[in-house]
């Protein structure tokens, strides 16, 4: 199963290769990975999905506790949860599919950011399911290029990751 | 105000350093001149990083105290990969200090650099670069807070040289604590869980405590011995545990484990209530995992999460320092209606007895009037009885030594158990010594293994160390013989160890006295001249059967009760 894995990590020199050497010295995979600071400067956050069962991701969450700069984390799989991943999409949009191609990213609520003679760049919002339905929906044929920023994410509700 | 350099040093004293181990290069000189420039931590120069860091795990194992090594850049730090490894497979608390390039050296392939932050990261607990002199206190600080505390472990200190330029001076104070918030070892275990875990214990018909390291690290052998009596149980230790619970008492059934004695993996094997504690269930243990221990209920104890349920599946997990954990749970004991059933307990007793019978540490000795291996530990035994350090190297020596000695006390049994690094047992025995002068240190081990230090014969001439040296010589690597052996059709490949040097002249190069062992009766009375001569190294070099086999020997990917008993028989 896909689980998201959000980690309060100390925003110091080093700490993510950490993170990323686990997964690699330990075999688990990484499937998306995205980092920033918080609004306290001294932390960052890291979101990544990994897929694993149960035991897979039990031992992943505890090896990734057991690293010193790691501050806490929550597997957001576990509960009710908002997903969010980005994508900026170069689609060939000339003649009939001009038309084509703009209606189908109303309907994903997506926008165009950039356009040219025979192609639209779009900006896409959601779920990473989402992303993946509209590059269907569009066809894999008119897909020049793609960029993901990888899943973020909070839990619904009251509760929040924080100190 | 104390430049970098003097402020590392000051730190070090301050923490109660007594010994750094290590080897000067460029990126350490200004170190290495606050070193000289003291005399309250002694600094003991080896003739190879890995021996330096070898060196501090042995003292570490002995004392409990974390070890202390000192290098350069570059090659300096790699050769300390090995020992920080070695430590970080068996939870030893070391500080591993690096030199390092100039701050604006790094990053461009300068000389002597290495991204030791990089290279050590997947074999350390932690590692800590400075980037401002003035923290110099408190990352020592941390570094042994953190090496010390919850599952020990290697930390690694990268310090570059412009970092301990002299002259350039910051106020000096060494913090009393650190506080890390994201590191907060646990403190105590779950009370239910504890509670749960003597129930399952007290009501079980054929239970078994299986210990490992972490009672020995842990410092909890006083507590384990009083539970374990109060109980009546049988208990069986890890390769890393030995000597957490007295070798020659009646309750203790032997090591477990691939090379485990019979009656300790049949016990196992047949437990309806396992208690683990401080042990990992590593697959040197367990043999198949699916096959692990089938009517057992198991509990387990343990200081680090992530050692429970990794490769077996617990009942009931502990989260908590052993020390703590146990003392709860005698008081329990103590407490609850429940009694151990005696009846039940006997018939497990006479069941466990039957298996003792059946191997029992049989050897054949050979016809040919060879000498056997087993001979010669068991003559260490005799002439020890417990009361000496022992450390080892790695191979059929290793798991004779396990076998045949009977310890009777934590930290005197000190071998590399997850990494099997050959080439640790000489330095390590040397770390001990060194803190131990009035003690027996011997070091077991082969002629395969020793050659992987052997160089330390010149520290040893240089401090006076008088470790002993049993070189069980079989002039094969026997233990990959062994396998060859067993799995091979006995193609030795690279196995043999032709072309050995006189190790006696060798010992005599270096001032020390070497002694050749070739036949059964001149060992004992040999062997006890040599641990007579109590201010000399000596070099014993016993001559053996190179054809002699670990028995017993788990079957690949079976269960625990599935062994080799000798060459021709299985369970
Ligand atoms: C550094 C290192 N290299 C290789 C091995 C693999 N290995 C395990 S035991 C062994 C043979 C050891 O030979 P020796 O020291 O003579 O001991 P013996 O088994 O003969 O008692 C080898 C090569 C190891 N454990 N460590
Ligand atoms: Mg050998």
């Amino acid at each position: 199963m896909r689980h998201i894995l959000s980690i309060l990590i100390e925003n110091e020199a080093g700490a993510l290769s950490r993170v990323v050497g686990l997964f690699s010295q330990r075999n688990y995979n990484i499937e998306t990975l995205t980092v920033a600071p918080t609004e306290d400067p001294t932390l960052s956050r890291l979101t990544l999905t990994t897929h694993g069962d149960e035991r897979e991701i039990e031992q992943i969450t505890k090896q990734l506790n057991k690293l010193i700069e790691v501050v806490k984390l929550v597997d957001l799989s576990e509960g009710d949860h908002i997903e969010r991943d980005l994508m900026l999409i170069k689609v060939k949009a000339s003649g009939a599919q001009r038309a084509e191609i703009k209606r189908c990213a109303d309907i994903f609520r997506g926008q165009i950011v950039d356009v040219s003679s025979s192609i639209y760049t779009i900006q896409l919002v959601g779920a990473s399911s989402k992303l993946d339905a509209f590059i269907e929906a569009v066809g894999d044929a008119n897909v020049l290029e793609t960029v993901r920023t990888g899943v973020s994410g909070l839990s619904r509700g009251e509760k929040v990751l924080a100190l | 105000m104390l430049s970098g350099a003097d402020s590392l040093v000051r730190s070090l004293q301050d923490q109660g350093v007594e010994y750094i181990y290590g080897y000067p290069g460029g990126s350490a000189l200004h170190i290495y001149d606050a070193v000289f420039r003291q005399d309250k931590v002694k600094h003991v120069l080896v003739r190879h990083e890995q021996a330096a860091t070898h060196m501090a795990d042995g003292y570490a194992r002995a004392t409990g105290k974390p070890g202390v090594v000192l290098v350069t850049s570059g090659p300096g730090a790699t050769n300390t990969i090995t020992g920080i490894a070695t430590a970080y497979m068996d939870s030893v608390p070391m500080v591993v200090i690096s030199g390092q390039v100039m701050t604006h050296l790094i990053g461009g392939d300068a000389f002597q650099e290495t991204d030791m932050m990089g290279v050590s990261r997947p074999v350390v607990k932690h590692n800590l670069s400075v980037q401002n002199p003035a923290e110099i206190p408190t990352i020592i600080k941390k570094a042994f807070h953190i090496a010390t505390t919850g599952r020990p472990g290697p930390v690694v200190v990268d310090i570059p040289k412009d970092m301990t330029t002299p002259g350039e001076e910051y106020s000096y104070e060494y913090p009393r604590e650190v506080n890390i918030r994201s590191y907060n070892p646990p403190v105590r275990g779950h009370a239910g869980q504890i509670r749960k875990a003597v129930d399952m214990l007290l009501q079980a018909k054929r239970p078994i405590i299986y210990t490992g390291g972490g009672v020995v690290l842990g410092g909890a052998s006083k507590l384990l011995i009083e539970m374990t009596r109060m109980l009546g149980y049988p208990i069986t230790q890890t390769l890393m545990g030995l000597g957490a619970y007295p070798g020659s008492d009646r309750q203790f059934i032997g090591m477990l484990g691939m090379h485990g004695a019979y009656e300790a993996n049949m016990a196992m094997h047949n437990a309806d209530a396992i208690l683990a504690i401080g042990a990992r269930f590593d697959d040197r243990v367990t043999n198949n995992v699916e096959k692990f221990c089938p009517d057992a209920q198991i509990a387990h104890i343990d200081v680090d999460p992530s050692s429970i349920s990794k490769t077996v599946q617990v009942d009931i997990p502990i989260v908590g320092p052993v020390d703590s954990v146990l003392t709860e749970m005698i008081a329990l004991i103590k407490e609850s209606e429940i009694k151990p059933d005696k009846e039940n307990l006997s018939d497990w007793w006479a069941q466990i007895d039957e298996w003792r019978k059946r191997h029992g540490g049989r050897y054949l000795t050979n016809e040919k009037g060879l000498m056997k291996p087993q001979q010669v530990i068991e003559c260490l035994q005799k002439l020890t009885a417990g009361d000496a350090y022992i450390t080892t190297d790695v191979g059929q020596h290793q798991m004779f030594a396990a076998q045949y000695l009977r310890f009777e006390q934590p930290n005197r049994w000190i071998t590399s158990g997850g990494l099997g690094t050959m080439g640790f047992g000489f330095p390590a025995a040397m770390g001990v010594q060194l803190s131990f002068p009035d003690d027996t240190v011997v070091c077991v081990t082969g002629e395969g293994s020793i050659q992987m230090n052997i160089q330390e014969l010149s520290t040893c001439m240089q401090y006076n160390i008088p470790v002993k040296i049993l070189n069980i010589n079989n002039q094969s690597l026997g233990m990959v013989r062994q396998w060859q052996d067993m799995n091979y059709e006995s193609r030795h490949s690279h196995s043999y160890m032709e072309s050995l040097p006189d190790f006696i002249k060798l010992a005599e190069a270096y001032g020390h006295v070497g002694m050749k062992i070739e036949k059964v009766e001149d060992l004992e009375p040999m062997m006890k001249k040599a641990l007579a001569m109590k201010d000399k190294l000596v070099f014993i070099d016993v001559y053996v059967d190179p054809s002699e086999h670990v028995y017993p020997m788990q079957v690949p990917a079976a269960s625990m009760r599935d062994m080799w008993l000798s060459k021709t028989e299985r369970t």
